[in-house]
Formats: C-alpha cells, structure tokens, sequence
C-alpha cells in the first residue's frame, strides 16, 4: 500500500509540475464557461427552465468536449513519457509489481481528472444560490452527475491509460485514446437518438451507449446496468494495460 | 555473485548478446568494454531484470534473474543507460520516492536518503529541482539512487558519458569508492576509465566476450615481445656497430630524430628486458640519451587489436 500511495503521489506531482496539466485545466475551464453562458441563457429565456444538470450534462455537447478532449492529454503522458525518458526503465528495475504501477497510474489520472471537474461543480452550485431556484439544482441529480463523471471519466481514462502502455509517443497515445473516445461518443448520440421499443440491435446499442448513461445520471437515476458497465470496460481495459506491460517485462 | 551461462539476446533479425559466459566475485569491479552496439546494455538489461533472455541463465547472489525477478531487483542498483531522472522532482524527494519504491519503509528511507546525500556529495543540491543541476550532479544522483537501498551489486550503464573533466573526475572517484563495499559491474567505452577504476575487464563484440582478464594481465599478454625505444646521440653506423654482436638482440631499427639524435628500435630474441644493456653500451661509448623505454601496449590497443578482427575467437 505504500508503495502504491508513493507511486500515485508521483502520478499527481508529474501532472501538476507538468504544463500539460494546466492545459488540461485551462480547457475544462474555458469550455465550462462556455456551458455556463449557455446555461444562463436558457435560465432566462425558458419560462420553466429544465434542472442544470440536464442543460449542462444531458442536452449540451459541452461535458463531452471536455471528456473527450480532456481524457487523452490527462492520460498521454503516463506509460508513454516515461518510456521515451528512460524513467519506465528505472522504474520497473525496482521491486514493484505490475498491477501497483497500473492502477497507480490510473489512480492518479483519476484524482487529477476529477480535480479538473471541481471548479465547475463550485460555479453551478454557486448558480443554484443566485437563482434562488434550489429545484434547478436537486442535490440526488447532482450526485448523479458526481457518478456519471467519475464512471464514464474512469472509462474514458482506462482507455488512455491502455493507449499510452502501447507506445512512446505521447501523441501517438493521446490520437489513439481521442479517436476511441470520439468513436464512442458518436456511435452512442445515433443510438441514444433511436426509440428502445426498436430491434434488438437497437435495444443492446442503447444499453451500451455513454450518452445514454449520462441522460440517466443527470436526472438523478443511478442505474446498475451503467454502473457495471463502466467499471468493468474500466477494469477490462487496466487489466490489457497489465497484460501488455508484463508481455514487455517477459517476452 | 553474478553467474552468466550461455546468454543469448536475439531481437528479431539480429543477435545482440550470442552466447556469452563470465561470473563476476564479490567485491570485484568489472569493466564491460565493447564498440557501441556490442550488447553491453542489452546484457545489463538483461542482469537488471529489466527484459528477458532468448536462452542462457543469469544468477544473481544466487538467485535466478527469470524466476526470482523481485529477489534480483532487490539486491541490484541499476542505472540504466543515461541515467534517466524525473527531472521535476527535487533531489531529496526523487532519492525518497526511488527507496520506497524499492522496498525501504519511511523511516529507513530517511535515514538511507541521508546516507547517500552525504556519500555523493548532493547536500548543497538536495532541495534543487534535478532539472536544474548540471550533468555531473545528476549523475551523482543516478549513482545516489543506484546505492539508496544498500544493494549487493551496483550495475552501471555508461556512468560517465558527457561529462567534462572535472566531473569525470569527481565521478570516477566516487565510483572507485563505491568499488570497496560493493560489487560493481560498469560499462563503458572509455579506456582510461577502466583502466583507473576496475579491477577486471570484459571486452565484448558483436555479442561476443572477446577478452576476459585483469586489466594487467591483459597489457602484459599483448605487449609487443618487449622491444625497446631509445634516442641515442651517436651517428647510425657506430650505433649499429655497437649493437649488431649482441646475442640478446634479434633486430636494431634505426631512424634520424630531430637534432643529432637517433631513434633506436631493439627489439630482444628472447624477450627479455634490453634497457641495462642499452644504458650499458650508451656509458661505455659514452654517447649522449635523452630517452629509453619499453613502450607498453595501452588498453586502447589490445581494444581496436581485438575488436578489428571481425571473427575474433575467444583469447
């Protein structure tokens, strides 16, 4: 444990000594705050304006963007730099197991992504008390929110973190992981668009679709089905990282 | 305390380490001296756990690096080649981070951290962000985190690549300390380097042990049959009249020098030592000698002399 503790600090330390960690930050900000304008826009010219969650999470494009385009920069330089640095060497010549390295990596990423979120999360709650409209901002529809950008957040960051063990290109990571991510991301709009009384094909699409997901949890739902949907496309995907990283230790 | 048998190395269309067999003892200090590209790293890498081997065994105090893979890295102080650093991270916090990963507890970590700081000189750097320091003190670092865990053997890649002098220096002596306490196995391609730090050489090329012996021995064995240099003031013919009855002289070689000087080249018939025998003849003549020795063959030579021949046998 600690070792996985001083691993993870060390995730976090590299990201924010890091100028892409600021980036990062700077993007979430900049496209919230285009949310935002949006968001208050809607409030003043909707005489019964939808609850925030669902204006910013489920109708805008905003939360994707910053998902999409956030995720793979987050999660780029954790195998990739590394291993263009030599450091990876260093690293896996000490004693420490694989699947420490994998979830450290992971972890970190985590912790550094969900901090990016918090300022957002400061601003709306903020809206809530200047709108002195408390039923726009129910508090179970933001913990659903909490859950949807973790969940959805954890599998978008797997995918990074499986991107970047393949390579010592921290572009070439960050393209893989935007490329999936936007694959997702469209294919999910088409079916969460699609009526569920549809084919089966239809059906399935809709269960597996993130957008769908995030419908959900904007309006307070917590379904299971996207609970373990996204932990277990999280755990399969850190699992192919440990797969890869020992074939590259032992092969 | 190292045991290599039959290490081969193949990377997809090219053999870098092919079948190579050496033991290092404990307390020695090993020198890996080969051309870029001989398969010293990949070898290093191999002993560090760091990849796998195509076939050959590695033992490491005993313990095997393929199946006790933790048990080697514990006992190993490895700095791989350009001893790679996070640069964003101090000096005291990085050495601290490289303990615990592996294995120290924090107060033991603290107390080896200490240790080290003192033993490679970084007290004045250790709140300084490794980016910052020059090239000879973070390579004080690679060697600080090398030795953190007390290992039984250190193993290092190129320590000494791109420093300047007085680094090389600095480097080179705490290296030659380290050599007290420790195993230590280095690579290098700098000559001189072995030659004043190591106890015992490795030549390797093109995956091949071309070499293996004292660093003396070596010099000895490949020293040209103990031909003798002198520049002697007298003129050519006097000089081979004086030395052409000899018994002990095989061949003399005469060349002008600057001044009224000859350069004399003796070489002996049976290798014995010419140099009384030349002082001898110059106090009798009494001519005048402003030189006479018995040049000996530097490592460098026996290197290129070794690495020249492309199907180099075993030696």
């Amino acid at each position: 444990m600690g070792v996985f503790l001083t691993l993870v600090r060390r995730e976090l330390g590299a990201a924010f000594n890091s100028l892409t960690g600021y980036v990062v930050v700077a993007i979430t900000l900049l496209l919230a705050g285009f949310g935002l304008m949006d968001i208050v826009q809607r409030l003043n010219s909707d005489r019964t304006p939808s609850p925030i969650p669902e204006i910013f999470f489920a109708d805008g494009i905003v939360f994707w963007l910053i998902l999409i385009l956030t995720t793979p920069v987050i999660t780029m330089r954790t195998f990739a730099s590394e291993k263009a640095l030599g450091t990876y060497e260093a690293l896996m010549t000490t004693p420490v197991g694989e699947w420490q390295v994998v979830l450290a990596k992971f972890t970190g990423s985590l912790t550094f992504y969900l901090l990016s979120w918090a300022p957002l999360i400061g601003v709306l709650i903020v809206l809530r008390q200047v709108t002195h409209q408390p039923q726009l901002l129910d508090p179970w529809a933001m913990c659903g929110v909490l859950t949807g950008i973790a969940c959805i957040g954890s599998t978008f960051l797997s995918i990074g973190v499986f991107a970047s063990s393949l390579t010592r290109s921290q572009i070439i990571a960050a393209m893989t992981s935007l490329l999936i991510g936007i694959g997702m991301w469209t294919i999910s709009l088409r079916f969460s668009q699609t009526d569920t009384t549809g084919d089966r094909l239809g059906r399935l699409m809709d269960h597996l679709s993130v957008t769908h997901h995030m419908q959900d949890f904007a309006r307070g739902v917590l379904d299971g089905r996207a609970l373990v949907f996204h932990l277990s496309v999280t755990f399969f995907f850190l699992f192919l990282t440990q797969r890869v990283i020992e074939m590259r230790r032992w092969k | 305390m190292i045991e290599v048998r039959d290490l081969t190395k193949r990377y997809p269309g090219r053999t870098a380490v092919d079948g190579i067999s050496f033991t290092v003892g404990r307390g020695e200090v090993v020198g890996f001296l080969g051309p870029n590209g001989a398969g010293k790293s990949t070898t290093m890498r191999i002993l560090s756990s760091f990849m796998p081997a195509t076939s050959g065994t590695v033992r490491i105090a005993g313990f095997d690096v393929f199946h006790q893979p933790d048990e080697v890295r514990r006992r190993i102080g490895y700095m791989p080649e350009n001893n790679p650093l996070h640069i964003d991270m101090r000096v005291r916090d990085y050495l601290k981070f490289r303990a615990r990963l592996k294995g120290l507890g924090l107060g033991r970590s603290r107390e080896r951290v200490d240790r080290v700081i003192e033993q490679c000189g970084l007290k004045d750097v250790e709140k300084r962000i490794i980016g910052q320091l020059s090239k000879g003190y973070r390579q004080r670092v690679g060697l600080a985190d090398a030795l953190v865990h007390e290992p039984d053997l250190i193993i290092l890649d190129e320590p000494t690549i791109g420093l300047d002098p007085h680094q090389l220096r600095s480097v080179r002596a705490l290296i030659k300390e380290l050599g007290r306490q420790h195993t230590v196995l280095l690579s290098t391609h700098i000559l001189t380097e072995v030659e004043m730090t190591c106890s015992r050489v490795l030549i390797l090329n093109q995956g091949r042990i071309l070499a293996a012996d004292r660093v003396e021995d070596l010099e000895s064995r490949f020293s040209q049959d103990g031909r003798v240099v002198a520049e002697i003031e007298a003129t050519p013919e006097a000089i081979r009249e004086a030395f052409r009855d000899l018994p002990e002289v095989a061949s003399i070689d005469i060349q002008a020098a600057a001044g009224r000087f000859q350069r004399v080249a003796l070489t002996p018939r049976a290798g014995e030592d010419l140099r009384p025998l030349v002082f001898e003849q110059v106090r009798q003549q009494d001519w005048g000698l402003r030189e006479l020795t018995r040049p000996r063959l530097s490592l460098e030579d026996i290197f290129i002399h070794l690495t020249q021949k492309k199907k180099g046998g075993g030696l």
